[in-house]
């Protein structure tokens, strides 16, 4: 007590006078701030390859300048329109001037490609009225205009323009979960025939559901043999475990297209064998079997690779169970099998839940294999991704479907985290 | 917002263009539809170009348009010259991605030049014809119409098709009874598309879908499909080259072009000219027939094509009796619709 000087006002002060609670804080900040520049480039990291691109994901799902920005004039005119009948002569000269200006800067075929996704045929029907009312000099523009196409003519024309003359759109949302918007607002299915995405996220979710569960089956019995057989045997199997792990997915499976093509090696197999007879004469197939492009391919190769994702959890959390534990439950009179199932395995738990959603956030984002060994009715929603980006050039719908991935991989989170608790889970 | 997306795909393209091939500053990348045909244009192009000293980096990919306008919009070109089909080439030119082709400055006689006004943006190279062939030793009685390609009961077996409604619906409207003059009237209604779609459902379960143009005769060689769809000269190489023994079936061919067009704004333009003067050359063009079974777009080349391959050509007169021209119009007008289309039932 006497070693610390304290004045008269109470306060506790370091050599130099300053209050020891100020000196203490600045300590305090300058350690903070060293252990901040020490993860700062991680953090920059994640803000600029994680954090940014996928904010700017979710907004183009929303996001639909194009009418917007390219058609000024009518976005102007056509706010005042009820919606019931044509619009009058001022929108359609708005309309006329707008096309102009697009035919002139080339931006006629980006005003027609967003407006073709919900009337078809408009896309060749913006260019060409543009091109035609480039060289109509005066109005009236309404006559002119439906003179062009008769299209133009339709209410339910305008309807669409003045919905997509806002920036922001739910259109390519409700176009990924097979709904669409009609003319006088109301949120409908669409035809039979393009219903497909709401399918696609069944799809992926109960492939994911499968492969995950597959690999739970087979991984637990490795994983308890890991932990249990001495040391040396442990860590030679482990390389069995280790080495697909590390081989490049593509590679492995690429392997297994190799493999399981028809007249490949496992075809080949099951013919020697006399499977392929034995099937044929229970009359479950007639000829050679299918196994390449199916969704049986898709799902063993995706086990394959999603093997050790799920053991290796599983694993480590088996090591740090003291036997000690099933001793003790043998010894109070627990039959092998009851001490197992009551005592043994609710330990694993934390691993089993960790592998389990590794793998199964992993499968719902699989892209690459069940294009090379599935077939078209085996795309997962990534696929869909790609499609759209690459093919279809719709970067709204490829970013709607990403965020309708993102969502239900956050749901999924959620709903996990209540049932088994995110602290309880551990990877190692 | 969109910017930046278009600037991180761009990225993504030009990170796998990297690690495909190294893109050294002053090399003007030509990219083509790979294996055979782009074999063909390195013979007869690239390797006489680069031996007057020029250079070039090759690439190669399945005809995205939606690739280049990626690149375009973000401004980063790694594709200089890209050989294009004329749908690509008249959505690419409308949609802005594709230059407007100056034929004064390219100094290449435009009259000369057959299939000059597929659009603004391309200059022709070769006429190619889509045909679906079959391997003779494994099929001795093999299918002669289109509408063997979707009889089950008379050609049990896989069948390869392009992974594309382009071909395939108007194909299957032929095969259905629709003449082939009507068959894009047809294909223009609700009905028609519904129609092409029920013939395609026949034989679905039976399909075996190609992407790249070398993976069809691979497919064939490999046993794979009893017969596949293909782009002529695809299947005519291996079997001038390699004996296989394939046999094309000329019923109702659809015919397009292949053109080369220059990426908007590339900064190797004067480059990307000079090249694409050089291979409308009609030597080159000639040159061109000995490695792969398409007909040179330019007219003075026709003289000079090697004579072994004028009755593969799909110009010869024989294979031409019931061709139908591809109408890019109608695809240009209804490709995004039929498309998406194709993919849900492709799922389904």
């Amino acid at each position: 007590m006497t070693s610390v000087p304290i004045n008269s006002d109470n306060i506790m002060r370091a050599a130099d006078g300053t209050p020891l609670k100020q000196k203490l804080a600045q300590a305090q900040r300058q350690a903070q701030l060293k252990a901040l520049a020490l993860i700062a480039p991680l953090f920059l990291f994640i803000v600029i390859s994680f954090l940014v691109p996928i904010a700017s994901m979710l907004v183009n799902a929303f996001y639909d300048p194009d009418v917007h920005n390219e058609m000024p004039q009518t976005v102007a005119a056509i706010a005042t329109w009820d919606g019931k009948e044509l619009p009058d002569e001022a929108v359609f000269a708005a309309f006329a001037a707008d096309m102009k200006a697009a035919h002139k800067a080339k931006t006629s075929a980006q005003i027609g490609k967003r407006l073709n996704y919900e009337v078809p045929t408009l896309k060749s029907k913006v260019t060409v009225t543009a091109r035609k009312l480039d060289k109509v000099e005066a109005g009236p523009w309404k006559e002119a205009v439906i003179g062009i196409d008769p299209v133009w003519g339709d209410p339910e024309t305008w309807a669409v323009i003045k919905r997509a003359t806002s920036s922001y759109t739910s259109f390519y949302l409700l176009n990924v979960v097979d709904l669409k918007q009609t003319a006088d607002g109301k949120v409908v299915s669409v035809e039979d025939n393009r219903k497909i995405y709401r399918d696609i996220l069944f799809r992926t979710l109960g492939i994911s559901f499968m492969v995950t569960l597959l690999t739970l089956i087979m991984g637990f019995p490795v994983a308890y043999l890991l932990a249990t057989v001495p040391q040396r045997t442990a860590s030679i199997l482990m390389i069995l475990v280790l080495l697909p792990f590390w081989t490049s997915l593509l590679v492995r499976t690429t392997a297994w297209s190799i493999l399981l093509q028809d007249g490949g090696v496992v075809s080949q197999l099951l013919h020697i064998s006399g499977i392929t007879w034995l099937l044929n004469a229970l009359g479950l197939i007639s000829g050679e079997p299918q196994l390449f492009k199916t969704r049986f391919a898709t799902v063993l190769a995706m086990v394959h690779i999603q093997l050790p994702f799920t053991l290796l959890p599983i694993y480590s959390v088996m090591k740090t169970i003291s036997p000690t534990y099933m001793r003790a439950a043998r010894s109070l009179g627990a039959k092998p099998a009851y001490a197992y199932w009551r005592v043994y395995v609710p330990q694993t738990l934390p691993g089993v839940a960790a592998g389990c959603l590794l793998t199964f956030i992993l499968c719902l984002g699989y892209y690459i294999t069940p294009a090379l060994v599935g077939g078209p009715a085996d795309n997962m929603i990534s696929g869909f991704i790609d499609i759209a980006m690459t093919q279809e050039n719709n970067w709204g719908k490829a970013s709607a479907l990403g965020a309708v991935l993102l969502t239900a991989t956050m749901i999924l989170y959620y709903v996990y985290n209540k049932l088994i608790g995110i602290d309880r889970m551990k990877l190692g | 917002m969109k910017k930046f997306l278009t600037v991180l795909g761009a990225g993504v393209l030009a990170t796998s263009a990297l690690t495909g091939v190294a893109r050294a500053g002053d090399e003007l990348t030509i990219t083509s539809w790979g294996g055979a045909y782009q074999d063909s244009q390195r013979e007869a192009y690239y390797k006489p170009y680069i031996a007057a000293g020029n250079k070039i980096t090759e690439a190669e990919y399945n005809g995205e348009v939606a690739k280049i306008k990626a690149m375009v919009e973000a401004n980063a070109i790694t594709w200089d010259v890209i050989d294009v089909d004329s749908a690509t080439a008249l959505q690419g030119c409308a949609e802005g991605a594709l230059e407007v082709i100056d034929w004064a400055k390219l100094g290449v006689d435009k009259a000369k030049m057959l299939g000059a006004d597929v659009s603004d943006c391309s200059v022709p190279t070769i006429v190619f014809g889509t045909v679906f062939g079959y391997d003779t030793s494994k099929l001795k009685d093999g299918p002669t119409t289109i509408a063997d390609l979707f009889d089950l009961t008379k050609f049990p077996g896989k069948r390869g098709l392009q992974k594309n409604p382009t071909v395939n619906l108007e194909w299957a409207l032929i095969a259905d009874g629709v003449p082939a003059a009507d068959v894009y009237k047809v294909l223009g209604t609700p009905e028609g598309v519904d129609r092409a779609f029920k013939k395609l459902d026949t034989i679905k379960k039976d399909v075996i879908w190609w992407e790249a143009g070398a993976q069809a005769p691979q497919l064939l060689a490999d046993g794979q499909v009893v017969m596949t769809s293909a782009w002529n000269g695809r299947l005519q190489t291996p079997i001038d080259k390699d004996g296989k023994p394939f046999k094309i079936v000329w019923d109702h061919q659809a015919l397009d072009w292949d053109l080369w067009a220059i990426a908007k704004g590339t900064p190797k333009m004067d480059e990307a000219y000079r090249f694409i003067a050089f291979a409308s050359g009609a030597v080159p063009q000639a040159e061109q027939t000995k490695y792969i079974a398409y007909g040179p777009a330019n007219a003075d080349a026709i003289p000079n094509v090697n004579p072994k391959v004028l009755p593969s050509l799909p110009t010869a007169p024989d294979n031409l009796k019931t061709a139908w021209n591809l109408d890019t119009q109608f695809w240009a007008d209804n490709g995004d619709q039929l498309k998406e289309r194709f993919n849900a039932w492709l799922s389904q």
